[in-house]
């Protein structure tokens, strides 16, 4: 979010204006007291197009930032609930640029996307006039000297009066890149306020979960709770890698590519089945055990909307007879509560003591079915059922 | 013959005593691959027996290549050290170097890639499944026991989904089948696979799975319209996968594709690439080429 972003760009020295996160109307009127003067009140939710949206009003008065903020908080903009404002100074630009550096997939490595043509969407001037959005390779071993930071402003033609303090700035914003382990850092619009003054108006910064991991804890203060779909997060809780989706086949599978694979499968098994689509994304990975799997289970039994259940295990590594125990396992631990019918297709490292295990099991709610596309074709049935 | 990995492959184990690399040199010995030692810098001039075999740890890539003749390092490290372990290959010339690991930062596999342009190292992965040329050579955790040998090569982003095709085809066998990882920068793409594939006499029939995300796949199909005369059958998961972390407005514009699973289907029936819907169907297109190849 905007705030979030802001803040690491401060940390490194990138020339922004915090202001003042709240999530009252009240607390709304009492930043913009003690601000003074006219202040920006902006939704901050993890979505672009906030201004189109209503969600970034300008307040000449406290009383106008207490209305403001009554009218935005609770708003919903692009699905997700506004929880908070940002109040800052109201700095109106006197040109906007535009900033960023990501990762460049295509060419492995990072990029540097600057134009001083901003103020608009940057995706329509890089059709309308793609010159003037300037893509400058950034070699991943040197990274950005000043004499790159130099070439990058030179290169994108910002103006000569404000060239030492872009400079800085790129600088600074590859600090961010670099130091937190950024995939994205970006600033739209990069202003020039008066007095030539340059700054960070807005921005975002995606980070890189797996450096998170274990080079940067304090990420984890980003991540905002109540945002998340209370089964995702009760599934990132037990640390599962699930995503809610919308419709009433329960998925659980190992390996990301398989289980995506197989929403596609339901899905179009669905066709014949009333429609039935696919109701989430949930990937065991590799070590599927009895409470893995039960957690999993457990996660997508409590959906409302899951009529019916799918397990496809594909046993490289995992061997399916560990798979099918963390099956028994997890009704055994669900007991009572599972109460809907599961198909379960094993395939791959001893399948056959696998299925067996499951055979003997013979519980009343499980069906195996030994093809990808027979399994999920029963699966579809079931939750039309 | 296979590509990058045959049964002459000498290979050593980068993170060999560690639980990962341990489990799967074992697995990789009872595959008949040929693993000559292992490397940690905290145990030098020890050994370990695994599947039965005594075999030799040494300090450094440099010094196990000189001992043992190695062509093949295969990673087992912590994320935290792939990147040195993997300079550490590179800095000894090793041809091929294959990093399992999963949860590399990507800023260091880009530091890892820009270091690799110029040296004598092939890099498969990271996050990826290695490598198995079946009944030769396996430098990787693909299980040996799916599929043998035969006349299909296969390229993919997804490690299970290697395995379900490998399963579907194992009537046909493999050359040899790569999973080439899922992270956003690795080491060998489809490209390479396809080019080197092209370029084995043994592999009659190609086929390339990928996923959603990136425009590699839109590549690989630009480079098969130029470059590859043997039959390609393609499969692309993530129809129904809701959009993933989208990287804002520079990422759309950088791509130049939405990444989704349709464009990239397109793309590769655009080149004349057959691309299947569901694995089964995938694997039954590969059937009828195979049948008006026999």
């Amino acid at each position: 979010m905007e705030y979030q972003a802001k803040e690491l760009f401060a940390k490194h020295g990138v020339a922004t204006t915090l202001g003042v996160v709240v999530e009252t109307a009240e607390e709304a009127k009492a930043a913009a007291e003690q601000l003074g003067g006219v202040t920006v009140i902006k939704a901050q939710v993890k979505a672009g197009g906030r201004g189109k949206a209503g969600g970034v009003k300008i307040a000449k008065t406290a009383d106008d930032a207490f209305e403001h903020a009554s009218n935005i908080l609770g708003m919903e903009i692009k699905g997700l609930t506004v929880n908070r404002v940002l109040v800052t100074p109201a700095t109106p630009p006197v040109e906007e640029y535009y900033f960023s550096f990501l990762l460049d997939r295509a060419n492995r490595s990072h990029l540097c996307i600057a134009s001083v043509e901003g103020g608009v969407e940057i995706e329509e001037v890089a059709k309308t006039n793609p010159e003037a959005v300037r893509q400058i390779p950034i070699d991943a071993l040197e990274g950005v000297t000043p004499e790159k930071a130099a070439a990058i402003v030179d290169d994108a033609k910002f103006p000569a009066e404000l060239r030492d303090q872009a400079i800085e700035m790129v600088q600074a914003l590859w600090k961010v890149y670099v130091e937190e382990d950024a995939t994205l850092v970006e600033v739209n619009p990069l202003a020039r306020l008066e007095g030539d003054k340059l700054e960070a108006l807005d921005g975002k910064v995606s980070l890189d979960d797996n450096a998170s991991e274990f080079r940067h804890p304090d990420h984890a203060q980003f991540e905002i709770r109540e945002e998340a779909d209370p089964l995702e997060a009760k599934a990132k809780d037990l640390g599962l890698n699930y995503v809610k989706l919308d419709g009433a086949v329960g998925i659980i599978g190992n390996g990301a590519g398989l289980v995506m694979s197989t929403l596609d499968v339901v899905a179009y098994a669905g066709e014949a089945h009333g429609g039935v689509k696919p109701a989430n994304f949930l990937d065991i990975g590799g070590g599927a055990n009895a409470t893995v799997m039960a957690n999993g289970l457990d996660v997508i039994l409590n959906d409302p909307q899951v009529k019916s259940v799918f397990v496809n295990v594909f046993g490289g590594i995992t061997a399916c007879d560990e798979v099918a125990n963390g099956i028994k396992g997890a009704l055994e631990i669900l007991g009572d509560n599972a109460t809907k019918p599961l198909v379960v297709r094993l395939d791959g490292n001893n399948v056959e003591q696998g299925r067996a295990i499951l055979d003997e099991l013979n519980h009343p709610l499980v069906t195996q079915v030994d093809t990808m596309d027979g399994a999920a074709d029963k699966a579809a049935e079931l939750a039309n059922a | 013959m296979t590509i990058y990995l045959n049964k002459d492959s000498k290979i050593i184990v980068q993170g060999i005593t560690g639980g990962m690399g341990s489990k799967h040199t074992n697995l990789m010995l009872q595959a008949d691959a040929n693993i000559v030692g292992g490397v940690n810098a905290r145990k030098a001039g020890t050994t370990v027996e695994l599947n039965g075999k005594e075999l030799p740890v040494f300090g450094t890539v440099e010094e196990a290549m000189k001992a043992t003749g190695a062509d093949v390092s295969v990673a087992f490290v912590p994320p935290a050290f792939t990147k040195d372990a993997c300079i550490e290959a590179i800095d000894a010339e090793i041809p091929l170097l294959v990093v399992i690991t999963e949860g590399v930062p990507v800023q260091d596999t880009a530091e890892v890639f820009a270091y690799l342009q110029g040296k004598k190292t092939r890099m498969i992965g990271p996050n990826c499944p290695g490598i198995i040329s079946p009944e030769e050579s396996l430098a990787g955790i693909t299980p040996h026991t799916i599929a043998g040998k035969g006349p299909i090569g296969l390229v993919s982003k997804s490690g299970t989904l290697t395995y379900q095709m490998m399963y579907e085809l194992r009537d046909y066998g493999f050359s040899t089948a790569i999973g080439i990882g899922g992270d956003p920068i690795i080491g060998t793409t489809h490209i390479d696979a396809l080019e080197a594939f092209e370029n084995d006499p043994e592999t009659k029939a190609i086929v390339m799975i990928g996923e959603i995300g990136g425009d590699a796949e839109e590549r690989a199909a630009a480079y098969i319209k130029d470059h590859v005369t043997k039959p390609v059958v393609g499969y692309v998961a993530g129809f129904t996968a809701p959009e993933g972390k989208t990287m804002g407005h520079a990422g759309a514009i950088v791509s130049g594709s939405s990444g989704t699973a349709q464009a990239k289907k397109e793309a590769l029936e655009a080149v004349g690439v057959k691309v299947g819907k569901t694995p089964s169907e995938t694997a039954s297109l590969m059937r009828e080429i195979m049948k008006d190849l026999a």
